[in-house]
Protein backbone atom coordinates (compact mmCIF):
# COMPACT_ATOMS: atom_id res chain seq x y z
CA UNK A 1 0.00 0.00 0.00
CA UNK A 2 1.21 3.46 -0.92
CA UNK A 3 2.13 5.30 2.31
CA UNK A 4 0.43 8.62 3.03
CA UNK A 5 1.94 9.12 6.47
CA UNK A 6 5.55 8.15 7.09
CA UNK A 7 7.13 8.58 10.49
CA UNK A 8 10.70 7.64 11.35
CA UNK A 9 12.30 7.94 14.78
CA UNK A 10 10.11 10.86 15.68
CA UNK A 11 11.03 12.42 19.03
CA UNK A 12 9.28 15.27 20.81
CA UNK A 13 10.58 16.58 24.11
CA UNK A 14 9.12 19.19 26.41
CA UNK A 15 12.10 20.18 28.55
CA UNK A 16 13.41 16.91 29.93
CA UNK A 17 10.09 15.12 29.39
CA UNK A 18 10.01 12.83 26.36
CA UNK A 19 6.42 12.88 25.06
CA UNK A 20 7.16 10.95 21.86
CA UNK A 21 10.05 8.53 22.08
CA UNK A 22 11.34 7.43 18.66
CA UNK A 23 8.03 6.73 16.95
CA UNK A 24 8.23 4.89 13.63
CA UNK A 25 5.22 3.85 11.59
CA UNK A 26 3.51 4.41 8.30
CA UNK A 27 -0.12 4.60 7.28
CA UNK A 28 -1.32 3.55 3.84
CA UNK A 29 -3.59 5.49 1.52
CA UNK A 30 -7.24 4.76 2.28
CA UNK A 31 -6.39 2.91 5.46
CA UNK A 32 -8.36 3.18 8.72
CA UNK A 33 -5.62 3.50 11.31
CA UNK A 34 -6.44 3.37 15.03
CA UNK A 35 -4.06 5.36 17.22
CA UNK A 36 -4.61 4.08 20.74
CA UNK A 37 -2.99 4.73 24.08
CA UNK A 38 -3.65 5.61 27.68
CA UNK A 39 -4.25 9.25 28.72
CA UNK A 40 -0.92 11.01 28.71
CA UNK A 41 0.78 8.37 26.53
CA UNK A 42 1.65 11.00 23.91
CA UNK A 43 -1.11 10.57 21.31
CA UNK A 44 -2.14 14.22 21.18
CA UNK A 45 1.47 15.37 20.90
CA UNK A 46 2.06 13.06 17.91
CA UNK A 47 -1.21 14.02 16.32
CA UNK A 48 -0.41 17.73 16.62
CA UNK A 49 2.89 17.15 14.84
CA UNK A 50 1.21 15.19 12.05
CA UNK A 51 -1.34 18.01 11.63
CA UNK A 52 1.44 20.57 11.22
CA UNK A 53 0.68 22.32 14.50
CA UNK A 54 3.89 21.46 16.31
CA UNK A 55 7.46 20.63 15.26
CA UNK A 56 9.28 17.46 16.29
CA UNK A 57 12.48 17.67 18.33
CA UNK A 58 14.11 15.16 16.00
CA UNK A 59 13.28 12.44 13.51
CA UNK A 60 11.44 12.47 10.21
CA UNK A 61 7.78 12.65 9.32
CA UNK A 62 5.94 13.25 6.07
CA UNK A 63 2.19 13.70 5.79
CA UNK A 64 0.49 13.59 2.39
CA UNK A 65 3.97 13.93 0.88
CA UNK A 66 4.87 17.06 2.87
CA UNK A 67 7.50 17.57 5.51
CA UNK A 68 6.34 18.32 9.07
CA UNK A 69 9.25 20.75 9.64
CA UNK A 70 9.09 22.89 6.54
CA UNK A 71 5.75 22.38 4.80
CA UNK A 72 3.18 22.67 7.59
CA UNK A 73 0.90 25.02 5.64
CA UNK A 74 0.70 22.50 2.80
CA UNK A 75 -0.08 19.76 5.32
CA UNK A 76 -2.93 21.79 6.78
CA UNK A 77 -4.51 22.22 3.35
CA UNK A 78 -4.45 18.49 2.74
CA UNK A 79 -5.88 17.20 5.97
CA UNK A 80 -9.18 17.37 7.80
CA UNK A 81 -9.52 17.39 11.58
CA UNK A 82 -12.34 16.65 13.94
CA UNK A 83 -12.49 16.13 17.68
CA UNK A 84 -15.21 15.58 20.21
CA UNK A 85 -14.54 19.01 21.65
CA UNK A 86 -14.17 20.85 18.39
CA UNK A 87 -17.68 21.69 17.37
CA UNK A 88 -19.38 23.63 14.65
CA UNK A 89 -20.83 27.08 15.24
CA UNK A 90 -24.03 26.68 17.23
CA UNK A 91 -25.55 29.98 16.15
CA UNK A 92 -25.14 29.39 12.42
CA UNK A 93 -27.26 27.15 10.18
CA UNK A 94 -25.97 23.87 8.79
CA UNK A 95 -25.45 25.47 5.36
CA UNK A 96 -23.57 28.42 6.88
CA UNK A 97 -21.24 26.10 8.75
CA UNK A 98 -20.41 24.25 5.53
CA UNK A 99 -19.95 27.56 3.71
CA UNK A 100 -17.65 28.86 6.43
CA UNK A 101 -15.36 25.83 6.56
CA UNK A 102 -15.46 25.36 2.80
CA UNK A 103 -14.38 28.99 2.50
CA UNK A 104 -11.51 28.52 4.92
CA UNK A 105 -10.24 25.66 2.79
CA UNK A 106 -10.48 27.87 -0.30
CA UNK A 107 -13.30 26.07 -2.08
CA UNK A 108 -15.26 28.10 -4.65
CA UNK A 109 -18.88 29.02 -3.89
CA UNK A 110 -20.01 26.52 -6.52
CA UNK A 111 -17.87 23.71 -5.09
CA UNK A 112 -19.18 24.42 -1.61
CA UNK A 113 -22.77 24.16 -2.83
CA UNK A 114 -22.21 20.87 -4.66
CA UNK A 115 -20.24 19.37 -1.83
CA UNK A 116 -22.76 20.51 0.81
CA UNK A 117 -25.60 18.90 -1.12
CA UNK A 118 -23.62 15.72 -1.64
CA UNK A 119 -22.61 15.36 2.01
CA UNK A 120 -25.99 16.32 3.44
CA UNK A 121 -27.71 14.00 0.96
CA UNK A 122 -25.65 11.13 2.29
CA UNK A 123 -26.73 11.95 5.85
CA UNK A 124 -30.35 12.22 4.80
CA UNK A 125 -30.32 15.85 5.94
CA UNK A 126 -30.77 17.57 2.58
CA UNK A 127 -33.96 19.27 3.75
CA UNK A 128 -32.41 20.57 6.99
CA UNK A 129 -29.88 22.99 5.52
CA UNK A 130 -31.46 26.07 7.04
CA UNK A 131 -31.73 24.74 10.58
CA UNK A 132 -29.69 26.46 13.27
CA UNK A 133 -27.12 24.09 14.66
CA UNK A 134 -28.06 24.50 18.29
CA UNK A 135 -31.49 22.98 17.62
CA UNK A 136 -29.96 19.81 16.22
CA UNK A 137 -29.52 16.58 18.23
CA UNK A 138 -25.97 15.82 19.35
CA UNK A 139 -25.67 12.64 17.30
CA UNK A 140 -26.38 14.56 14.09
CA UNK A 141 -23.89 17.25 15.06
CA UNK A 142 -21.08 14.72 15.29
CA UNK A 143 -21.92 13.41 11.84
CA UNK A 144 -22.11 16.97 10.46
CA UNK A 145 -18.75 17.81 12.05
CA UNK A 146 -17.27 14.80 10.29
CA UNK A 147 -18.76 15.87 6.95
CA UNK A 148 -17.30 19.35 7.40
CA UNK A 149 -13.89 17.81 8.14
CA UNK A 150 -13.90 16.15 4.70
CA UNK A 151 -15.59 18.97 2.75
CA UNK A 152 -12.33 19.78 0.90
CA UNK A 153 -11.55 16.15 -0.07
CA UNK A 154 -8.50 15.93 2.18
CA UNK A 155 -5.97 13.10 1.75
CA UNK A 156 -6.23 12.30 5.44
CA UNK A 157 -8.80 12.99 8.10
CA UNK A 158 -7.70 13.03 11.75
CA UNK A 159 -10.44 12.09 14.21
CA UNK A 160 -9.69 12.68 17.90
CA UNK A 161 -12.18 10.70 20.00
CA UNK A 162 -14.98 11.47 17.56
CA UNK A 163 -17.60 9.28 19.25
CA UNK A 164 -17.21 10.23 22.93
CA UNK A 165 -20.59 10.37 24.67
CA UNK A 166 -22.53 9.56 21.50
CA UNK A 167 -25.43 7.08 21.75
CA UNK A 168 -24.68 3.50 20.66
CA UNK A 169 -26.71 3.60 17.46
CA UNK A 170 -25.23 6.91 16.27
CA UNK A 171 -21.76 5.66 17.20
CA UNK A 172 -22.21 2.77 14.78
CA UNK A 173 -23.61 4.99 12.04
CA UNK A 174 -20.57 7.17 12.53
CA UNK A 175 -18.26 4.22 11.91
CA UNK A 176 -20.12 3.35 8.76
CA UNK A 177 -19.40 6.91 7.57
CA UNK A 178 -15.75 6.28 8.35
CA UNK A 179 -15.80 3.10 6.26
CA UNK A 180 -17.41 4.94 3.34
CA UNK A 181 -14.82 7.71 3.55
CA UNK A 182 -11.96 5.22 3.52
CA UNK A 183 -13.41 3.47 0.48
CA UNK A 184 -13.25 6.81 -1.35
CA UNK A 185 -9.51 6.80 -0.72
CA UNK A 186 -9.42 9.21 2.21
CA UNK A 187 -7.12 7.91 4.93
CA UNK A 188 -8.65 7.85 8.41
CA UNK A 189 -6.44 8.35 11.45
CA UNK A 190 -8.55 7.89 14.57
CA UNK A 191 -8.19 7.81 18.36
CA UNK A 192 -10.79 6.32 20.67
CA UNK A 193 -11.32 5.01 24.18
CA UNK A 194 -13.98 2.56 23.00
CA UNK A 195 -12.11 -0.68 22.55
CA UNK A 196 -14.81 -2.23 20.34
CA UNK A 197 -14.02 0.57 17.89
CA UNK A 198 -10.42 -0.58 17.77
CA UNK A 199 -11.78 -3.70 16.08
CA UNK A 200 -13.15 -1.58 13.23
CA UNK A 201 -9.68 -0.30 12.31
CA UNK A 202 -7.54 -2.05 9.73
CA UNK A 203 -4.43 -1.56 11.83
CA UNK A 204 -3.96 -0.31 15.34
CA UNK A 205 -1.00 1.12 17.20
CA UNK A 206 -0.88 1.23 20.99
CA UNK A 207 1.22 3.86 22.76
CA UNK A 208 2.50 3.55 26.31
CA UNK A 209 4.67 6.23 27.94
CA UNK A 210 5.60 7.92 24.67
CA UNK A 211 6.50 4.70 22.80
CA UNK A 212 4.57 2.59 20.33
CA UNK A 213 4.55 -0.82 22.01
CA UNK A 214 2.36 -2.65 19.50
CA UNK A 215 1.30 -2.11 15.90
CA UNK A 216 -0.63 -4.63 13.84
CA UNK A 217 -4.07 -5.66 12.65
CA UNK A 218 -6.57 -6.24 15.48
CA UNK A 219 -6.68 -9.95 14.57
CA UNK A 220 -2.90 -10.34 14.79
CA UNK A 221 -2.69 -8.37 18.03
CA UNK A 222 -5.27 -10.64 19.62
CA UNK A 223 -3.33 -13.73 18.49
CA UNK A 224 0.00 -12.32 19.65
CA UNK A 225 -1.30 -11.51 23.12
CA UNK A 226 -3.61 -14.52 23.39
CA UNK A 227 -6.55 -12.20 24.00
CA UNK A 228 -10.21 -12.53 23.02
CA UNK A 229 -10.82 -8.81 22.58
CA UNK A 230 -8.89 -5.62 21.87
CA UNK A 231 -9.84 -4.46 25.36
CA UNK A 232 -7.81 -7.34 26.79
CA UNK A 233 -4.87 -6.53 24.51
CA UNK A 234 -5.00 -2.90 25.60
CA UNK A 235 -5.23 -3.66 29.31
CA UNK A 236 -2.35 -6.09 29.08
CA UNK A 237 -0.07 -3.56 27.38
CA UNK A 238 -1.12 -0.37 29.12
CA UNK A 239 -1.59 -1.55 32.67
CA UNK B 1 -32.71 -2.27 53.05
CA UNK B 2 -33.43 1.40 53.83
CA UNK B 3 -33.92 3.77 50.93
CA UNK B 4 -31.20 6.34 50.33
CA UNK B 5 -32.53 8.25 47.31
CA UNK B 6 -36.15 8.30 46.21
CA UNK B 7 -37.31 10.10 43.08
CA UNK B 8 -40.95 10.25 42.00
CA UNK B 9 -42.32 11.59 38.73
CA UNK B 10 -39.50 14.05 38.34
CA UNK B 11 -39.58 16.31 35.26
CA UNK B 12 -37.54 19.31 34.26
CA UNK B 13 -37.54 21.46 31.13
CA UNK B 14 -35.17 24.08 29.75
CA UNK B 15 -37.40 26.31 27.66
CA UNK B 16 -39.09 23.96 25.21
CA UNK B 17 -36.62 21.14 25.77
CA UNK B 18 -37.84 18.45 28.13
CA UNK B 19 -34.60 17.29 29.75
CA UNK B 20 -36.19 14.93 32.30
CA UNK B 21 -39.50 13.31 31.54
CA UNK B 22 -41.39 11.74 34.46
CA UNK B 23 -38.46 9.92 36.04
CA UNK B 24 -39.01 7.66 39.07
CA UNK B 25 -36.56 5.34 40.83
CA UNK B 26 -35.11 4.60 44.23
CA UNK B 27 -31.60 3.72 45.38
CA UNK B 28 -30.94 1.61 48.50
CA UNK B 29 -28.39 2.56 51.12
CA UNK B 30 -25.01 1.17 50.19
CA UNK B 31 -26.06 0.45 46.61
CA UNK B 32 -23.87 1.21 43.60
CA UNK B 33 -26.42 2.52 41.12
CA UNK B 34 -25.52 3.42 37.54
CA UNK B 35 -27.20 5.76 35.06
CA UNK B 36 -26.19 4.59 31.62
CA UNK B 37 -26.91 6.79 28.64
CA UNK B 38 -25.41 9.04 25.97
CA UNK B 39 -24.85 12.81 26.15
CA UNK B 40 -28.13 14.68 26.30
CA UNK B 41 -29.96 11.80 28.01
CA UNK B 42 -30.69 13.92 31.11
CA UNK B 43 -28.11 12.42 33.48
CA UNK B 44 -26.54 15.73 34.52
CA UNK B 45 -29.93 17.44 34.96
CA UNK B 46 -31.00 14.63 37.27
CA UNK B 47 -27.77 14.84 39.29
CA UNK B 48 -27.99 18.63 39.57
CA UNK B 49 -31.48 18.30 41.02
CA UNK B 50 -30.35 15.62 43.50
CA UNK B 51 -27.40 17.77 44.56
CA UNK B 52 -29.80 20.74 45.10
CA UNK B 53 -28.13 22.85 42.43
CA UNK B 54 -31.20 22.93 40.20
CA UNK B 55 -34.89 23.03 41.06
CA UNK B 56 -37.18 20.29 39.78
CA UNK B 57 -39.86 21.30 37.28
CA UNK B 58 -42.34 18.91 38.84
CA UNK B 59 -42.22 15.76 40.94
CA UNK B 60 -40.26 15.08 44.11
CA UNK B 61 -36.80 13.87 45.05
CA UNK B 62 -35.58 12.92 48.52
CA UNK B 63 -32.04 12.12 49.64
CA UNK B 64 -31.79 10.23 52.94
CA UNK B 65 -35.35 11.33 53.66
CA UNK B 66 -34.61 15.00 53.00
CA UNK B 67 -36.45 16.96 50.31
CA UNK B 68 -34.21 18.49 47.62
CA UNK B 69 -36.13 21.79 47.71
CA UNK B 70 -37.08 22.31 51.35
CA UNK B 71 -34.07 20.68 53.01
CA UNK B 72 -31.38 21.66 50.54
CA UNK B 73 -28.93 22.88 53.18
CA UNK B 74 -29.09 19.64 55.14
CA UNK B 75 -28.67 17.59 51.97
CA UNK B 76 -25.48 19.43 51.08
CA UNK B 77 -23.90 18.28 54.34
CA UNK B 78 -24.41 14.59 53.63
CA UNK B 79 -23.67 14.58 49.93
CA UNK B 80 -20.43 14.19 48.01
CA UNK B 81 -20.56 15.40 44.41
CA UNK B 82 -18.07 15.08 41.60
CA UNK B 83 -19.32 17.08 38.61
CA UNK B 84 -18.53 16.08 35.04
CA UNK B 85 -16.17 19.00 34.57
CA UNK B 86 -13.10 19.24 36.79
CA UNK B 87 -14.24 21.81 39.35
CA UNK B 88 -11.47 22.04 41.91
CA UNK B 89 -9.31 25.12 42.28
CA UNK B 90 -6.62 24.83 39.61
CA UNK B 91 -4.36 27.37 41.30
CA UNK B 92 -4.46 25.68 44.69
CA UNK B 93 -2.16 22.74 45.34
CA UNK B 94 -3.40 19.20 45.83
CA UNK B 95 -3.11 19.54 49.59
CA UNK B 96 -4.71 23.00 49.68
CA UNK B 97 -7.72 21.74 47.74
CA UNK B 98 -8.24 18.90 50.19
CA UNK B 99 -7.88 21.23 53.19
CA UNK B 100 -10.27 23.70 51.61
CA UNK B 101 -13.03 21.18 50.97
CA UNK B 102 -12.64 19.68 54.43
CA UNK B 103 -12.77 23.22 55.86
CA UNK B 104 -16.03 24.24 54.22
CA UNK B 105 -17.64 21.15 55.73
CA UNK B 106 -16.23 22.04 59.17
CA UNK B 107 -13.94 19.07 59.30
CA UNK B 108 -10.28 18.32 58.69
CA UNK B 109 -8.55 15.92 56.31
CA UNK B 110 -7.18 14.10 59.37
CA UNK B 111 -10.66 13.43 60.80
CA UNK B 112 -11.76 11.30 57.85
CA UNK B 113 -8.38 10.35 56.47
CA UNK B 114 -9.10 6.60 56.63
CA UNK B 115 -11.89 7.09 54.08
CA UNK B 116 -9.73 8.78 51.44
CA UNK B 117 -6.39 7.23 52.37
CA UNK B 118 -6.34 4.61 49.65
CA UNK B 119 -7.12 7.12 46.91
CA UNK B 120 -5.29 10.14 48.28
CA UNK B 121 -2.09 8.25 49.05
CA UNK B 122 -1.65 7.76 45.29
CA UNK B 123 -1.49 11.52 44.72
CA UNK B 124 0.11 12.50 48.02
CA UNK B 125 3.62 12.50 46.52
CA UNK B 126 2.39 15.45 44.41
CA UNK B 127 0.66 17.29 47.26
CA UNK B 128 2.54 20.52 46.56
CA UNK B 129 1.66 20.54 42.88
CA UNK B 130 -1.10 22.85 41.68
CA UNK B 131 -4.27 20.98 40.74
CA UNK B 132 -4.24 22.54 37.28
CA UNK B 133 -0.90 20.83 36.56
CA UNK B 134 -2.07 17.30 37.34
CA UNK B 135 -2.68 14.62 34.70
CA UNK B 136 -6.26 13.57 33.97
CA UNK B 137 -6.09 10.47 36.13
CA UNK B 138 -4.62 12.35 39.08
CA UNK B 139 -7.21 15.13 38.83
CA UNK B 140 -9.89 12.49 38.99
CA UNK B 141 -8.39 11.00 42.16
CA UNK B 142 -8.11 14.41 43.79
CA UNK B 143 -11.70 15.28 42.88
CA UNK B 144 -12.90 12.01 44.39
CA UNK B 145 -10.85 12.63 47.55
CA UNK B 146 -12.37 16.11 47.90
CA UNK B 147 -15.90 14.74 47.36
CA UNK B 148 -15.32 12.19 50.14
CA UNK B 149 -13.46 14.24 52.73
CA UNK B 150 -16.57 15.14 54.77
CA UNK B 151 -17.64 11.49 54.92
CA UNK B 152 -20.85 11.81 52.89
CA UNK B 153 -23.67 9.27 53.11
CA UNK B 154 -24.36 9.61 49.41
CA UNK B 155 -21.82 10.05 46.63
CA UNK B 156 -22.91 11.40 43.25
CA UNK B 157 -20.46 11.08 40.38
CA UNK B 158 -21.28 12.62 37.01
CA UNK B 159 -19.45 10.77 34.24
CA UNK B 160 -16.22 10.24 36.18
CA UNK B 161 -14.80 7.98 33.44
CA UNK B 162 -15.64 10.00 30.32
CA UNK B 163 -12.58 10.56 28.16
CA UNK B 164 -10.55 8.35 30.46
CA UNK B 165 -8.55 5.44 29.05
CA UNK B 166 -9.55 1.81 29.59
CA UNK B 167 -6.91 1.19 32.28
CA UNK B 168 -7.83 4.22 34.41
CA UNK B 169 -11.50 3.40 34.00
CA UNK B 170 -10.95 -0.07 35.39
CA UNK B 171 -9.03 1.32 38.36
CA UNK B 172 -11.73 3.90 39.04
CA UNK B 173 -14.45 1.25 39.22
CA UNK B 174 -12.30 -0.79 41.57
CA UNK B 175 -12.11 2.26 43.86
CA UNK B 176 -15.91 2.63 43.76
CA UNK B 177 -16.37 -1.03 44.69
CA UNK B 178 -14.22 -0.44 47.81
CA UNK B 179 -16.20 2.68 48.79
CA UNK B 180 -19.45 0.79 48.41
CA UNK B 181 -18.23 -1.71 51.01
CA UNK B 182 -18.08 1.16 53.51
CA UNK B 183 -21.83 1.60 53.15
CA UNK B 184 -21.84 4.75 51.03
CA UNK B 185 -24.66 4.95 48.49
CA UNK B 186 -23.17 5.73 45.11
CA UNK B 187 -24.98 7.16 42.09
CA UNK B 188 -22.78 7.25 39.03
CA UNK B 189 -23.47 8.11 35.41
CA UNK B 190 -21.56 6.92 32.37
CA UNK B 191 -21.90 6.83 28.60
CA UNK B 192 -19.85 3.59 28.50
CA UNK B 193 -22.33 0.74 28.33
CA UNK B 194 -19.76 -1.88 29.30
CA UNK B 195 -19.42 -0.25 32.72
CA UNK B 196 -22.99 -1.27 33.60
CA UNK B 197 -21.78 -4.67 34.80
CA UNK B 198 -19.87 -2.92 37.60
CA UNK B 199 -23.11 -1.64 39.17
CA UNK B 200 -25.61 -3.39 41.46
CA UNK B 201 -28.44 -1.93 39.44
CA UNK B 202 -28.61 0.38 36.45
CA UNK B 203 -31.10 2.72 34.85
CA UNK B 204 -30.81 2.92 31.07
CA UNK B 205 -31.61 6.53 30.20
CA UNK B 206 -32.21 8.20 26.85
CA UNK B 207 -34.00 11.40 25.83
CA UNK B 208 -34.91 12.28 29.44
CA UNK B 209 -36.65 8.97 30.05
CA UNK B 210 -35.62 5.89 31.96
CA UNK B 211 -36.11 2.98 29.57
CA UNK B 212 -35.31 0.22 32.04
CA UNK B 213 -34.16 -0.23 35.66
CA UNK B 214 -32.80 -3.53 36.89
CA UNK B 215 -29.68 -5.50 37.71
CA UNK B 216 -27.38 -5.81 34.70
CA UNK B 217 -28.02 -9.57 34.63
CA UNK B 218 -31.80 -9.12 34.52
CA UNK B 219 -31.57 -6.49 31.79
CA UNK B 220 -29.55 -8.90 29.71
CA UNK B 221 -32.04 -11.68 30.46
CA UNK B 222 -34.86 -9.46 29.19
CA UNK B 223 -33.34 -9.55 25.71
CA UNK B 224 -35.77 -12.27 24.79
CA UNK B 225 -34.65 -13.39 21.37
CA UNK B 226 -31.68 -15.13 19.83
CA UNK B 227 -28.79 -12.81 18.99
CA UNK B 228 -26.45 -13.88 16.20
CA UNK B 229 -22.84 -12.84 15.79
CA UNK B 230 -22.03 -12.76 12.09
CA UNK B 231 -18.66 -12.41 10.43
CA UNK B 232 -17.18 -12.74 6.95
CA UNK B 233 -14.06 -11.68 5.10
CA UNK B 234 -15.60 -8.44 3.88
CA UNK B 235 -17.15 -6.76 6.92
CA UNK B 236 -18.22 -3.57 5.13
CA UNK B 237 -19.97 -5.51 2.36
CA UNK B 238 -21.44 -7.81 5.00
CA UNK B 239 -23.26 -4.96 6.74
CA UNK B 240 -24.83 -3.78 3.49
CA UNK B 241 -25.91 -7.31 2.57
CA UNK B 242 -27.29 -8.06 6.04
CA UNK B 243 -29.50 -4.99 5.70
CA UNK B 244 -30.75 -6.28 2.34
CA UNK B 245 -31.67 -9.64 3.88
CA UNK B 246 -35.44 -9.62 4.32
CA UNK B 247 -35.35 -11.92 7.32
CA UNK B 248 -33.15 -9.55 9.35
CA UNK B 249 -34.82 -7.57 12.12
CA UNK B 250 -31.85 -5.58 13.43
CA UNK B 251 -28.26 -5.30 12.22
CA UNK B 252 -25.55 -3.57 14.24
CA UNK B 253 -21.80 -3.48 13.94
CA UNK B 254 -20.30 -4.94 17.12
CA UNK B 255 -16.54 -5.07 17.41
CA UNK B 256 -15.31 -7.72 15.00
CA UNK B 257 -18.87 -9.02 14.39
CA UNK B 258 -22.22 -7.80 13.20
CA UNK B 259 -24.95 -8.51 15.76
CA UNK B 260 -28.15 -9.61 14.06
CA UNK B 261 -31.63 -10.51 15.23
CA UNK B 262 -33.90 -12.33 12.80
CA UNK B 263 -37.61 -12.00 12.21
CA UNK B 264 -39.87 -14.71 13.59
CA UNK B 265 -39.64 -18.08 11.86
CA UNK B 266 -36.49 -17.12 9.97
CA UNK B 267 -33.77 -19.74 10.48
CA UNK B 268 -30.08 -18.90 10.66
CA UNK B 269 -29.56 -21.32 7.76
CA UNK B 270 -31.47 -18.94 5.50
CA UNK B 271 -29.13 -16.12 6.51
CA UNK B 272 -26.06 -18.22 5.74
CA UNK B 273 -27.49 -19.25 2.35
CA UNK B 274 -28.20 -15.59 1.54
CA UNK B 275 -24.65 -14.51 2.42
CA UNK B 276 -23.17 -17.36 0.39
CA UNK B 277 -25.28 -16.29 -2.56
CA UNK B 278 -23.88 -12.76 -2.15
CA UNK B 279 -20.40 -14.22 -2.48
CA UNK B 280 -19.10 -13.94 1.08
CA UNK B 281 -16.22 -16.18 2.12
CA UNK B 282 -15.44 -17.56 5.59
CA UNK B 283 -18.94 -16.91 6.87
CA UNK B 284 -19.43 -17.34 10.59
CA UNK B 285 -22.89 -17.24 12.14
CA UNK B 286 -23.13 -18.17 15.80
CA UNK B 287 -25.37 -17.49 18.77
CA UNK B 288 -23.97 -14.92 21.17
CA UNK B 289 -24.78 -13.46 24.59
CA UNK B 290 -26.34 -10.00 24.37
CA UNK B 291 -24.54 -7.18 26.17
CA UNK B 292 -26.06 -4.14 27.89
CA UNK B 293 -25.34 -2.21 24.71
CA UNK B 294 -27.44 -4.66 22.66
CA UNK B 295 -30.27 -4.19 25.18
CA UNK B 296 -29.90 -0.42 25.07
CA UNK B 297 -30.16 -0.33 21.29
CA UNK B 298 -33.15 -2.68 21.40
CA UNK B 299 -34.89 -0.32 23.85
CA UNK B 300 -34.03 2.74 21.73
CA UNK B 301 -36.00 1.40 18.78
Amino acid sequence: MEPIIQVENLVKKFGSFVANDHLSFSVGKGEIFGFLGANGAGKTTAMRILCGLSSPTSGKARVAGYDVYTQTEKIKRNIGYMSQKFSLYDDMTIAENFQFYGGIYGLSAKDIRTRTDELLGRLGLAGEKKRILKDIPLGWKQKLAFSVAVIHHPSIVFLDEPTGGVDPITRRQFWEMIYETAREGITVFVTTHYMDEAEYCQRVSIMVDGKIVALDTPANLKTTYGAATMEEVFLRLAR
Amino acid sequence: MPVSVKVEHLSRSYGKTLALDDVSFSVQQGELFGFIGPDGAGKTTLFRILTTLLLPGSGTARVEGLDVVKDFRKIRDILGYMPGRFSLYQDLTVEENLNFFAGIFNTTPEANYDLVKEIYSQIEPFKDRRAGKLSGGMKQKLALSCALIHKPKVLILDEPTTGVDAVSRLEFWEMLARLKKLGISILVSTPYMDEASRCDRVALIQGGKIMSIDTPANIIRSFNQPLWAVQSEDMYGLLAHLRQFEGARTVFLFGQYAHVTLKEKVASGELIAFLEMKGHGNILVQLTEPSIEDCFMELMK
